[in-house]
């Protein structure tokens, strides 16, 4: 897949970090507002996949590039379940809330619940994105 | 007790590490793989030994019910349960066993195996879920791992039987899921138990009864009883053998059969009308089933169709509602968990020597791979009720509980459906096994060591597990099992007390 034109590459360059910026706003902000690990880690995403349809896909679809994704989307996932077995070693219970609850409505409060958002959002802006570079990169009829 | 959550959180946590792990090296794979599999053999022959038939519960993140009324999502361990989590993890043991040479020959075994713990996962969860839609998240992982294990060889006839199975597997979801919001709705919670006490008061309303023809139909989709069957001989023969062994040997069972048991059993209740309903889906599925096996020349395909007439044979016994019956369908249920496996075991070894899965082409392979053959003897004789072999036991019970039920037509079609069953697999002992070698076969050789080992232990299970009729073994595997069924709506009480 060939890159688009100046124009497209330079707004698009001028865009992304605030997508990527927005998209870790929603993630850290999940338990206060709408939003959370899913939206936030599909905006991440989106922030790449725009990139990648502005300069083209031949930097990301090499080995490495999908084994980066993987290695994102396995970390991820990881960490949730991680977060979720450590309440276990802490109070006996699968995902007990074990983290100091704090104040209500600040950006530290509600215990494991921001933590499990960041999980959340590696994993769903990883495996997006992994999604996307498997799907430019395939065609009708091609064997893996 | 949290050993409960072992059995999901353990093969999760494998499946979540594996894409890592078997990128440092192919071979890490099988060992983490069997690991864990071993791992939760272990954790549940403990779990039923412990537990003796009593009930377990855990509830999850530490929410405990308020005044009886559960707030969380609780995980349950009856009877039951524990016999079909015995089940599954043994034959996920022996799956992963002869997966570790046989996979070899597909590509990327980390994937493999992390879409098979996804699976084993996820059965573990339906097995143990308290609350329904739990339930279906679990059914749900199951059920797309398999999709994509069913389409791993990624060739076109499995990439067209994979479709299939997710168009029709999908659209069981679907009304799986639409019966749990109608349920959600009358009945104002998704706890078994809790609904179980709900319904009673209530009693059978036009709207729950609608919830129950739903899940009537999306879990016999699942469990590919006779007019929901048309995915099974697609999916099972084009999936590689071990997940063939584990689709047609647990999964059915467990995201079929024992989703319609805890249902309909421990939730609504069991009336005459239900269980007619049961009892004729499965004398429909045993003798269509089994019509339909005999037509068949493709060694795979032959079994798949057989799996439907086995699940018949499972459902008219439980379906009859009595303790005999009961009892009969579930270790029939057990049973047919074992030789189907090895008998897709053997499908695959005899693929894996030869690369064919056609019955007029193969032919005399009795001398070259002696361990295949006498295993997939065992297995025949077992899957068509010879003495001594386990199905024996179980469908005589069968057949004993028909007749003592007054349903002398049941268990003439049940006999038929056997004698049947034998003619198929002495047809494909014949065109398999013996016959003359065909000169193109005469260098073929017996499959690698581990496989053999998988199909041997499983065979020697074939004949040993007969010995679960003793009272002794009985009282902690198969009677607390059929108990929980029998006593129905006793449920609610041992779940939440009170």
């Amino acid at each position: 897949m060939k890159g688009m034109s100046v124009i497209v590459k330079q707004i698009s360059r001028l865009m992304y970090p605030s997508i990527l910026v927005l998209g870790v706003y929603i993630i850290l902000h999940g338990h206060l507002t709408p939003g959370g690990g899913f939206a936030g880690g599909v905006l991440i995403a989106g922030a790449f996949t725009l990139l990648v349809l502005a300069y083209g896909a031949d930097e990301v679809t090499t080995a490495r590039g999908k084994w980066r994704a993987t290695l994102g989307e396995s970390i991820g996932i990881f960490l949730f379940w991680f977060i979720a077995v450590l309440g276990i070693v802490q109070g006996g219970y699968f995902f007990l809330n074990m983290v100091n609850h704090g104040e209500p409505l600040q950006l530290f409060s509600a215990g494991i619940i921001p933590l499990c958002n960041i999980a959340i959002g590696i994993e769903v802006s990883a495996a997006l994105f992994a999604i996307f570079i498997t799907m430019s990169v395939l065609k009708l009829g091609d064997k893996v | 007790m949290s050993l409960l959550l072992y059995f999901i959180i353990v093969p999760l946590g494998g499946a979540f590490l594996l894409p890592i792990i078997s990128r440092l090296r192919e071979s890490l794979s099988d060992w983490v793989g069997n690991a864990i599999t071993a791992l939760l053999l272990y954790c549940s022959v403990y779990g039923v030994i412990t537990a003796s038939g009593k009930t377990v519960t855990y509830f999850v993140g530490g929410w405990r019910p308020i005044a009886d009324i559960p707030v969380g999502i609780n995980l349950v361990m009856d009877g039951l349960s524990g016999l079909m989590l015995l089940i599954v993890n043994i034959v996920a043991l022996l799956v992963t066993l002869y997966s570790v040479n046989y996979m070899a020959r597909y590509t990327d075994k980390g994937k493999y195996y992390t879409l098979f713990l996804l699976m084993v996962a996820g059965l573990n969860g339906v097995i143990l879920s308290g609350d329904l839609f739990n339930l279906f998240v679990f059914l749900e992982i199951t059920a797309i791992a398999s999709y994509a294990l069913v389409a791993f060889g990624i060739e076109d006839e499995e990439l067209e039987a994979s479709f299939k199975y997710q168009v029709l597997g999908g659209t069981a979801s679907a009304l799986i899921l639409l019966g749990i919001a109608v349920f959600y709705q009358t009945t104002g919670t998704l706890n078994l138990a809790d609904a179980s006490r709900v319904i009673a008061g209530i009693g059978h309303t036009p709207t729950v009864l609608f919830a129950g023809v739903l899940f009537m139909a999306g879990f016999c989709l699942k469990a590919a009883l006779i007019p929901f069957h048309a995915w099974l001989p697609d999916a099972h023969p084009a999936a590689p053998a071990p997940i063939s062994a584990m689709l047609s040997g647990v999964v059915i069972k467990v995201l079929g059969v024992y989703p319609l048991c805890r249902l309909f059993f421990n939730v609504y209740g069991i009336t005459p009308l239900i269980q007619d309903i049961f009892m004729v889906l499965g004398v429909v599925s045993i003798i269509l089933g089994v019509f339909l096996a005999l037509s068949q020349w493709d060694f795979k395909r032959l079994l798949a169709y057989h799996s439907i007439s086995q699940i018949g044979y499972v459902v008219l016994g439980i379906g009859l509602g009595t303790p005999l019956g009961i009892l009969g369908g579930l270790f029939h249920l057990i049973n047919h968990s074992v030789f189907k496996s090895l008998l897709f075991l053997n499908a695959g070894s005899v693929v894996y020597a030869t690369d064919t899965r056609e019955l007029k082409e193969l032919g005399g392979l009795q001398r070259k791979m002696p361990v295949t053959g006498a295993t997939s003897q065992v297995a025949s004789f077992s899957i068509a009720g010879l003495p001594p072999f386990n199905g024996f036991w179980s469908k005589l019970i069968i057949i004993v509980a028909c007749v003592q039920a007054g349903q002398m037509l049941f268990a003439v079609l049940a006999v038929i459906g056997s004698i049947l069953t034998l003619l198929s697999f002495l047809k494909v002992q014949r065109y398999v096994f013996f016959d003359a070698l065909k000169e193109k076969w005469k260098n073929v050789r017996e499959v690698p060591f581990l496989m053999c080992v998988s199909m041997i232990v499983f065979a020697l299970l074939c004949i040993g597990m007969g010995l679960l009729l003793l009272p002794q073994i009985s009282a902690v595997t198969l009677k607390p099992a059929a108990d929980v069924l029998y006593t129905g709506l006793e449920y609610a009480t041992k779940v939440l007390g009170g």
